[in-house]
Protein backbone atom coordinates (compact mmCIF):
# COMPACT_ATOMS: atom_id res chain seq x y z
CA UNK A 1 0.00 0.00 0.00
CA UNK A 2 2.99 2.27 0.40
CA UNK A 3 4.97 4.09 -2.26
CA UNK A 4 8.71 3.40 -2.16
CA UNK A 5 11.17 5.99 -3.45
CA UNK A 6 14.08 4.23 -5.14
CA UNK A 7 17.47 5.96 -4.79
CA UNK A 8 19.29 6.74 -8.04
CA UNK A 9 21.95 3.98 -7.62
CA UNK A 10 19.28 1.27 -7.44
CA UNK A 11 17.03 2.45 -10.26
CA UNK A 12 18.66 0.21 -12.82
CA UNK A 13 17.09 -2.67 -10.90
CA UNK A 14 13.60 -1.14 -11.21
CA UNK A 15 13.63 -0.35 -14.92
CA UNK A 16 14.56 3.27 -14.08
CA UNK A 17 11.39 3.81 -12.10
CA UNK A 18 11.94 6.31 -9.29
CA UNK A 19 8.88 5.25 -7.30
CA UNK A 20 7.18 1.88 -6.94
CA UNK A 21 3.78 1.11 -5.43
CA UNK A 22 4.04 -1.86 -3.06
CA UNK A 23 1.76 -4.17 -1.12
CA UNK A 24 2.00 -4.91 2.61
CA UNK A 25 1.01 -3.34 5.88
CA UNK A 26 4.48 -2.67 7.32
CA UNK A 27 7.76 -1.21 6.08
CA UNK A 28 9.28 -4.71 5.96
CA UNK A 29 6.38 -6.16 3.97
CA UNK A 30 6.61 -3.23 1.56
CA UNK A 31 10.30 -3.96 0.91
CA UNK A 32 9.60 -7.67 0.49
CA UNK A 33 6.87 -6.78 -2.00
CA UNK A 34 9.35 -4.59 -3.88
CA UNK A 35 11.89 -7.44 -3.96
CA UNK A 36 9.23 -9.81 -5.34
CA UNK A 37 8.31 -7.54 -8.23
CA UNK A 38 11.93 -6.49 -8.90
CA UNK A 39 14.12 -9.47 -7.86
CA UNK A 40 17.41 -7.86 -8.92
CA UNK A 41 17.09 -5.26 -6.19
CA UNK A 42 16.82 -7.90 -3.47
CA UNK A 43 20.54 -8.41 -2.79
CA UNK A 44 20.95 -4.66 -2.34
CA UNK A 45 18.23 -4.50 0.32
CA UNK A 46 18.55 -7.78 2.21
CA UNK A 47 21.49 -9.83 3.45
CA UNK A 48 21.75 -13.62 3.16
CA UNK A 49 19.80 -14.03 6.39
CA UNK A 50 16.91 -12.01 4.99
CA UNK A 51 17.60 -9.00 7.23
CA UNK A 52 17.62 -5.47 5.85
CA UNK A 53 21.24 -4.61 5.07
CA UNK A 54 23.16 -2.61 7.64
CA UNK A 55 24.07 0.12 5.16
CA UNK A 56 20.48 0.74 4.06
CA UNK A 57 18.54 3.42 5.93
CA UNK A 58 14.77 3.62 5.74
CA UNK A 59 12.61 6.69 6.25
CA UNK A 60 8.85 6.90 6.44
CA UNK A 61 8.02 10.37 5.22
CA UNK A 62 10.63 12.54 6.96
CA UNK A 63 11.16 10.17 9.90
CA UNK A 64 13.84 7.55 10.40
CA UNK A 65 12.02 4.26 11.05
CA UNK A 66 14.48 3.67 13.92
CA UNK A 67 12.53 6.38 15.77
CA UNK A 68 9.28 4.58 14.98
CA UNK A 69 8.72 0.83 15.14
CA UNK A 70 11.66 0.02 12.90
CA UNK A 71 10.83 -2.40 10.05
CA UNK A 72 7.54 -3.27 11.74
CA UNK A 73 6.32 0.32 11.39
CA UNK A 74 2.81 0.19 9.91
CA UNK A 75 2.17 1.82 6.55
CA UNK A 76 -1.05 3.03 5.02
CA UNK A 77 -2.16 3.92 1.59
CA UNK A 78 -0.33 7.16 0.80
CA UNK A 79 2.70 6.34 3.00
CA UNK A 80 6.04 7.15 1.40
CA UNK A 81 9.08 5.02 2.22
CA UNK A 82 12.54 6.28 1.20
CA UNK A 83 15.41 3.85 0.73
CA UNK A 84 18.62 5.68 1.54
CA UNK A 85 22.02 4.14 0.85
CA UNK A 86 24.76 4.89 3.35
CA UNK A 87 27.20 7.23 1.70
CA UNK A 88 30.44 6.97 3.63
CA UNK A 89 34.07 5.97 3.38
CA UNK A 90 37.52 7.31 4.07
CA UNK A 91 41.23 6.78 3.62
CA UNK B 1 33.97 3.96 -18.46
CA UNK B 2 34.69 7.61 -19.09
CA UNK B 3 33.70 10.72 -17.25
CA UNK B 4 33.90 14.36 -18.19
CA UNK B 5 34.27 16.79 -15.33
CA UNK B 6 33.13 20.35 -16.06
CA UNK B 7 35.66 22.96 -15.02
CA UNK B 8 33.24 24.65 -12.59
CA UNK B 9 32.52 21.36 -10.84
CA UNK B 10 36.20 20.52 -10.65
CA UNK B 11 36.94 23.92 -9.13
CA UNK B 12 34.32 23.45 -6.42
CA UNK B 13 35.67 20.01 -5.53
CA UNK B 14 39.27 21.26 -5.38
CA UNK B 15 38.38 24.33 -3.32
CA UNK B 16 36.33 22.24 -0.90
CA UNK B 17 39.09 19.66 -0.49
CA UNK B 18 41.72 22.29 0.32
CA UNK B 19 39.46 24.40 2.57
CA UNK B 20 38.48 21.43 4.72
CA UNK B 21 41.99 19.90 4.85
CA UNK B 22 43.16 18.09 6.95
CA UNK B 23 39.58 16.81 7.30
CA UNK B 24 37.84 14.87 4.55
CA UNK B 25 35.34 16.79 2.45
CA UNK B 26 32.37 15.32 0.61
CA UNK B 27 29.64 16.31 -1.81
CA UNK B 28 27.29 15.25 -4.59
CA UNK B 29 27.79 15.14 -8.34
CA UNK B 30 25.07 15.97 -10.87
CA UNK B 31 24.89 15.89 -14.63
CA UNK B 32 23.94 14.00 -17.75
CA UNK B 33 24.36 10.37 -18.66
CA UNK B 34 25.43 9.86 -22.28
CA UNK B 35 28.20 7.80 -23.87
CA UNK B 36 30.48 9.76 -21.60
CA UNK B 37 29.12 10.59 -18.16
CA UNK B 38 29.14 14.37 -17.85
CA UNK B 39 29.46 15.90 -14.38
CA UNK B 40 28.15 19.44 -14.71
CA UNK B 41 27.69 20.38 -11.09
CA UNK B 42 29.24 19.56 -7.71
CA UNK B 43 27.50 20.52 -4.48
CA UNK B 44 29.29 20.55 -1.15
CA UNK B 45 27.79 18.66 1.79
CA UNK B 46 28.79 18.63 5.45
CA UNK B 47 30.88 15.66 6.55
CA UNK B 48 28.54 14.35 9.25
CA UNK B 49 30.90 11.67 10.55
CA UNK B 50 31.13 11.58 14.34
CA UNK B 51 34.74 11.42 15.45
CA UNK B 52 37.81 11.64 13.26
CA UNK B 53 36.88 13.50 10.08
CA UNK B 54 40.51 13.34 8.92
CA UNK B 55 40.12 9.66 8.03
CA UNK B 56 36.37 9.18 7.48
CA UNK B 57 33.42 10.87 5.86
CA UNK B 58 29.72 10.29 6.04
CA UNK B 59 26.71 11.98 4.45
CA UNK B 60 23.58 12.15 6.60
CA UNK B 61 20.36 10.47 5.38
CA UNK B 62 18.64 13.87 5.44
CA UNK B 63 21.28 15.36 3.14
CA UNK B 64 20.96 12.35 0.87
CA UNK B 65 17.18 12.84 0.59
CA UNK B 66 17.73 16.52 -0.17
CA UNK B 67 20.21 15.58 -2.89
CA UNK B 68 17.68 13.29 -4.60
CA UNK B 69 15.00 16.02 -4.38
CA UNK B 70 17.42 18.60 -5.79
CA UNK B 71 17.97 16.39 -8.85
CA UNK B 72 14.22 16.00 -9.44
CA UNK B 73 13.48 19.71 -8.96
CA UNK B 74 16.32 20.83 -11.20
CA UNK B 75 15.80 18.27 -13.94
CA UNK B 76 19.26 16.80 -13.51
CA UNK B 77 20.66 13.43 -12.42
CA UNK B 78 22.40 12.45 -9.23
CA UNK B 79 25.42 10.62 -10.63
CA UNK B 80 27.77 10.22 -7.73
CA UNK B 81 29.70 11.62 -4.82
CA UNK B 82 33.15 13.06 -4.25
CA UNK B 83 35.35 12.99 -1.20
CA UNK B 84 38.94 13.78 -0.33
CA UNK B 85 41.80 11.66 0.95
CA UNK B 86 44.00 13.99 3.03
CA UNK B 87 47.65 12.92 2.80
CA UNK B 88 46.67 9.70 1.03
CA UNK B 89 46.57 8.66 -2.61
CA UNK B 90 43.43 9.10 -4.73
CA UNK B 91 42.64 5.41 -4.65
CA UNK B 92 39.55 3.84 -3.03
CA UNK B 93 40.18 2.33 0.38
CA UNK B 94 38.54 -0.76 1.84
CA UNK B 95 36.19 1.56 3.74
CA UNK B 96 35.18 3.15 0.45
CA UNK B 97 34.53 -0.25 -1.10
CA UNK B 98 32.60 -1.64 1.86
CA UNK B 99 29.90 1.00 1.59
CA UNK B 100 29.96 1.70 -2.13
CA UNK B 101 26.74 1.54 -4.11
CA UNK B 102 26.32 0.61 -7.78
CA UNK B 103 26.00 3.14 -10.60
CA UNK B 104 27.51 6.10 -8.71
CA UNK B 105 30.80 7.63 -9.73
CA UNK B 106 33.12 8.06 -6.76
CA UNK B 107 35.48 10.95 -7.37
CA UNK B 108 38.43 10.94 -4.98
CA UNK B 109 40.73 13.93 -4.45
CA UNK B 110 44.14 13.40 -2.96
CA UNK B 111 45.26 16.42 -0.91
CA UNK B 112 48.91 16.38 0.07
CA UNK B 113 50.17 19.02 2.51
CA UNK B 114 47.05 21.08 1.82
CA UNK B 115 47.35 21.02 -1.96
CA UNK B 116 45.41 18.98 -4.51
CA UNK B 117 47.75 16.32 -5.84
CA UNK B 118 45.47 14.07 -7.89
CA UNK B 119 41.85 13.47 -8.84
CA UNK B 120 40.49 10.07 -9.87
CA UNK B 121 37.04 8.57 -10.42
CA UNK B 122 35.78 5.06 -9.76
CA UNK B 123 32.68 3.00 -10.31
CA UNK B 124 31.67 -0.47 -9.12
CA UNK B 125 31.76 -3.13 -11.81
CA UNK B 126 29.51 -6.20 -12.08
CA UNK B 127 31.74 -8.01 -9.55
CA UNK B 128 31.25 -5.19 -7.01
CA UNK B 129 34.88 -4.10 -7.36
CA UNK B 130 36.00 -0.56 -8.11
CA UNK B 131 37.10 0.14 -11.65
CA UNK B 132 38.75 3.42 -12.55
CA UNK B 133 36.89 5.81 -14.85
CA UNK B 134 39.03 7.86 -17.13
CA UNK B 135 38.46 11.54 -16.39
CA UNK B 136 38.51 13.80 -19.42
CA UNK B 137 39.67 17.38 -18.93
CA UNK B 138 41.63 17.35 -15.71
CA UNK B 139 44.86 19.01 -16.80
CA UNK B 140 44.60 21.68 -14.16
CA UNK B 141 45.19 20.60 -10.58
CA UNK B 142 46.02 24.16 -9.50
CA UNK B 143 45.35 24.44 -5.82
CA UNK B 144 43.85 27.63 -4.39
CA UNK B 145 46.27 27.69 -1.49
Amino acid sequence: MAKVIIPTPLRKFTGNQATIETNGTTVLESLQSLAETHPEIKKHLFDDAGQVRKFVRLYLGDEDIKALQNEQTPVQSGSVISIIPAIAGGV
Amino acid sequence: MKLQLAEAAQRIIQEHATEIYPDECCGFLYGEENDVRLIQEAIQVINSKDGDKRRRFEISPEDYMRAERYALENNTNLLGVYHSHPNHPARPSEHDLKQAVPFFSYIIVSVMEGKVADITSWQLNEDSQFEEEKILQTENYTSNT
